[in-house]
């Protein structure tokens, strides 16, 4: 707790000195962080091939790209996000200058997440410090490996006192939320999520919580199965399910079931061979814990394909289950493994009232070629964010937000939501003190003739 | 639960996704305007006789604001509700349920698109009364609802699960809110309050001041929450303030503004009794008169106000005003930022410099120089808190933000899955290098190696 209040204060004493308030100050600050990334590619990627099992290549996709296309936008546009705004006017204060200065909020908290422990926490820290903030920086401690890093390297790049970086699990957590910060913003799940709010409330912090669900995947009737199931089949294991976008059920027409199973099937032969245990390209579930829960889930099943599991490696095969009753325990919870139910529905309808039901997801999923019908599911349901015709793509959008709605969170990030996301949109209007006769309309003593002119 | 089958209704008649065409919501939109006109006298009166609120009071702050806000929301709906296009994406998706705790004073703005359960303050019982029984007849009540309730019955109305949560109303009620919020995961906008400081530099037209000054702190009789609540400046500059504000006080209201058909009233017993009691910090230069039967609080100033005097402890919302001298501008902007961060901070100078570095020194939700509440007009500026004074904002395409949940959407091709295969398993060396290549967001000046 001590240790806490202490490195809160001092992160707290550095923004008010006032340094990270210039351009300039942040400019630098983003660059260092670009240096560190390109200067320590390997470690970071050996890192999270430790904590995931996760090869270099894909490691690289999935967290140093976007990593580095984030810094490279931020670093190309701060000028422009943190320019004052000039507002329209109106008839009382044409002569005035009204506009709106985006401002730091101050110190700000940001709690990362196991599955891709180095962008997620790298991502929010971008836009916080482009914003101007202090920033407290708790890696995910179950990616323990690249936890240690983001603590070692840190440091070596950035201001030690404005940027720390805090390790440590559930007590060090509790401990950090007592503080009182101007921002949190959480990725995990949703029962966190709310202990997170709760803390929050206690000091009204504002908060965004990049939380989870079960993201639906509706393949209509009409569309391409070979490519549709391929890019399915892409998201669904990569991470090996371990996602917050992945599609994490499917729903399609009865008819169509069997085929959807055999391109899946055709997709994971080509990915990960005949062996998919031995394919360099496929992860592992992150510890025992998570890998009985997703085991558990299988309990019952009707299992098309996969179902092996090795738990001295934290291994899973891609998985995929028929005929899933909608009240199954698969059903019951995000499955965040390389887990596929398959669940009919007879129509369009069927599906969209069964997804309306549920919780709203992270991320909704439809396949067709009919234009019309993908814009009725996405006007008649609600979910954090869509892609049709594909998965994740929205999320690699740097001009889209990024985030939930309902169970699956609140507040965006990614670019420019980012810097917003972290800044106090301060509305400032200056007058001048002559052109006192204009005001006297709106003082005592009043009159019918006033209020109707 | 009371409240369950209200709430179970409401969400039903929002899945029914009746709200959701624009032609709905102008319809709804345009009967708020109605309710407005037609039921004038009956607001003005109810806010007459909550608080003695003069009708120019009244008209200017509910029902003018409100039908800016209106007409604002009316004349952009259709822009607002647009997808806008960025890659192909949609953004304005309505959010579902929301309740909205409103205010002693403003009826408030429906968000567009949502089904509402809308809770009046119970402080303003008629006003409470007014907008229960006159609105519904207004508003489409499958989809909004008004609920009169104290402390009691809103605690179990949090209970239910909201989309969203509208709050204005004090720092500590907005713990309960957020507490309550927590456990559904609802997100929320807390409209607060603070203390306002009103920084008044040596180089100043001291008359202007004073008016502008005096006419921001004593309308509706200082319950605003982005009232001036406290005046710093040199020792000198009080002196010249305070004859300046006794003229104007005496131009306003006469010599016996309990008299003035245009000064309000004190909104409540418990609030008389605790405006009273801070009349004992500092020096009563200007008014300290009182009359418990009316609930009437003169307009005041109290001069040599010290920081630990006990006005200068809680955000007044009464027609108080403490003025609390300071050396020069520095120590002025450190005062402020020891303190919590308010809803508006006030700087009043002829001189530019002065005004933009109280701006740039300080945080609070808002800034307004050389003037008081003004800023609140225009629709086009967001309005809101920061720390204790709140948090989220609205006004304008702001309130409709706000309650709007922005979907990110991407339709892709189902072809050219060839440059797709990029992206796939099993995973190469020189497949990375084209990645690397075509989706890096390239920093300008850098060079490309062909």
């Amino acid at each position: 707790m001590e240790r806490m209040q202490q490195v809160v204060g001092q992160a707290r004493a550095a923004f008010n000195s006032g340094r990270c308030r210039s351009l300039e100050f942040r400019l630098q600050q983003l660059k260092a962080l670009e240096r560190m990334v390109q200067e320590k590619e390997k470690e970071i990627l050996a890192a999270i091939k430790a904590d995931l099992h996760k090869c270099e290549p894909n490691a690289y996709n999935h967290e140093i790209l976007g990593v580095l296309g984030e810094l490279a936008l931020a670093i190309d546009k701060l000028p422009s996000w943190a320019a004052p705004q000039p507002v329209k006017k109106n008839l009382l204060t044409m002569r005035d200058e009204a506009y709106i200065c985006p401002e730091p909020l101050g110190v700000v908290l940001i709690i990362g997440a196991w599955n891709y422990p180095f962008v997620l926490v790298m991502h929010p820290l971008i836009g916080a410090i482009a914003a101007g903030n202090a920033v407290v920086v708790k890696p995910s401690e179950i990616s323990e490996n690249t936890a240690q890093l983001v603590a070692d390297l840190l440091p070596q790049y950035l201001d030690r006192e404005l940027y720390p970086v805090v390790t440590g699990g559930v007590s060090e957590t509790t401990a950090l939320l007592t503080q009182r910060f101007d921002h949190i913003l959480y990725t995990g799940n949703s029962t966190v999520g709310k202990i997170v709010m709760a803390a929050a409330a206690k000091h009204l912090t504002p908060v965004t919580l990049e939380l989870g669900g079960k993201s639906p995947c509706y393949i209509d009737k009409d569309c391409d199965l070979a490519v549709a199931c391929r890019r399915i089949t892409w998201g669904k294991y990569m991470n090996c399910g371990q996602t917050c976008i992945a599609p994490d059920y499917i729903l399609c027409d009865p008819s169509i079931q069997s085929k959807v199973v055999e391109n899946i099937k055709a997709t994971l032969q080509e990915f990960y061979g005949e062996d998919v245990k031995s394919s360099p390209d496929y992860e592992r579930i992150i510890n025992k814990r998570h890998f009985k829960r997703i085991v558990g889930l299988l309990e019952g099943q009707k299992i098309a394909h996969g179902g092996q599991t090795d738990e001295a490696s934290c291994f899973i095969a891609p998985t995929i289950l028929t005929d899933v009753s909608p009240e199954s325990k698969v059903m019951e919870e995000e499955i965040f493994g390389p887990v596929l139910p398959i669940l009919t529905v007879k129509s369009v309808d069927e599906a969209i009232e069964f997804i309306n039901r549920r919780e709203k997801p992270l991320a909704l999923y439809v396949f067709s070629n009919d234009k019309k019908l993908i814009r009725r599911v996405i006007s008649e349901t609600s979910s954090g964010g869509v892609t049709a015709n594909d998965v994740f793509m929205h999320a690699l959008v740097p001009d889209l937000p990024f985030g939930g709605v309902g169970n699956s969170g609140m507040g965006a990030y990614h670019g420019k939501y980012s810097f917003e996301t972290f800044s106090h949109h301060r509305a400032c209007l200056i007058k001048d003190l002559k052109m006192e006769v204009v005001h006297k309309l709106r003082y005592p003593p009043g009159s019918q003739k006033k209020v109707d002119w | 639960n009371p409240y369950e089958g209200l709430v179970r209704c409401l969400r039903a008649a929002w899945l029914s996704g009746k709200t959701r065409p624009m032609e709905y919501r102008v319809a709804q939109l345009e009967a708020l305007e109605r309710f407005l006109d037609e039921k004038k006298q009956e607001i003005l009166e109810a806010t007459g006789s909550d608080m003695g609120k003069p009708s120019f009071e009244a008209e200017f702050s509910e029902i003018l604001l409100c039908k800016n806000e209106l007409h604002e929301t009316l004349n952009n709906l259709s822009r607002w509700m647009k997808d806008e296009h960025v890659y192909k994406n949609s953004a304005g998706v309505p959010e579902g349920l929301a309740v909205t705790v409103s205010p002693l004073r403003r009826p408030l703005n429906l968000p567009p698109g949502n089904c509402v359960v809308i809770k009046p303050s119970e402080m303003t019982k008629n006003t409470e009364r007014l907008v229960a029984e006159a609105l519904p007849s207004y508003l489409d009540k499958d989809c909004f609802a008004v609920v009169t309730a104290g402390a009691q019955e809103t605690t179990r109305l949090l209970e239910n699960k909201f989309d969203y949560i509208f709050f204005t109303g004090t720092p500590s009620v907005g713990r309960i809110i957020m507490t309550a919020a927590a456990k559904h995961l609802t997100p929320v906008t807390l409209e607060l309050g603070g203390k306002n400081p009103c920084y008044v530099s040596d180089t100043c037209d001291v008359q202007n001041v004073a008016r502008r000054v005096a006419w921001g702190r004593f309308f509706n009789a200082g319950q605003t929450c982005i009232a001036p609540d406290y005046v710093l400046c040199s020792l000198e500059m009080q002196e010249k303030l305070l004859l300046a504000l006794s003229k104007t006080i005496v131009d306003f209201y006469g010599s016996n503004p309990q008299k003035s058909p245009d000064f309000g009233r004190i909104a409540g017993e418990k609030h008389f009794q605790r405006l009273q009691e801070l009349l004992c910090s500092g020096q009563v230069v200007i008014g300290g008169e009182t009359d418990e039967a009316e609930r009437y609080i003169a307009p005041t100033v109290l001069a040599d106000v010290h920081p630990s005097d006990p006005i200068m402890q809680e955000e007044i919302f009464g027609p108080i005003l403490p003025i609390v001298p300071v050396a020069n501008m520095d120590e002025a902007i450190d005062f402020i930022n020891s303190r919590e961060r308010p809803l508006v901070v006030y700087a009043f100078s002829s001189n530019d410099k002065v005004v933009n570095q109280v701006l740039e020194r300080t945080s609070s939700g808002g800034f307004c120089g050389n003037d008081t509440l003004m800023h609140v007009t225009l629709t086009s500026l967001p309005f809101g808190g920061i720390g204790s004074s709140g948090l989220g904002m609205y006004h304008g395409k702001f309130t409709f933000n706000t309650f709007s949940h922005h979907r990110g959407c991407l339709h892709r091709y189902m072809g050219r899955e060839t440059i797709n295969a990029l992206r796939y398993p099993p995973y190469t060396q020189q497949k990375l290098a084209m990645v690397r290549a075509a989706a890096e967001v390239k920093r300008k000046g850098a060079c490309t190696l062909l």
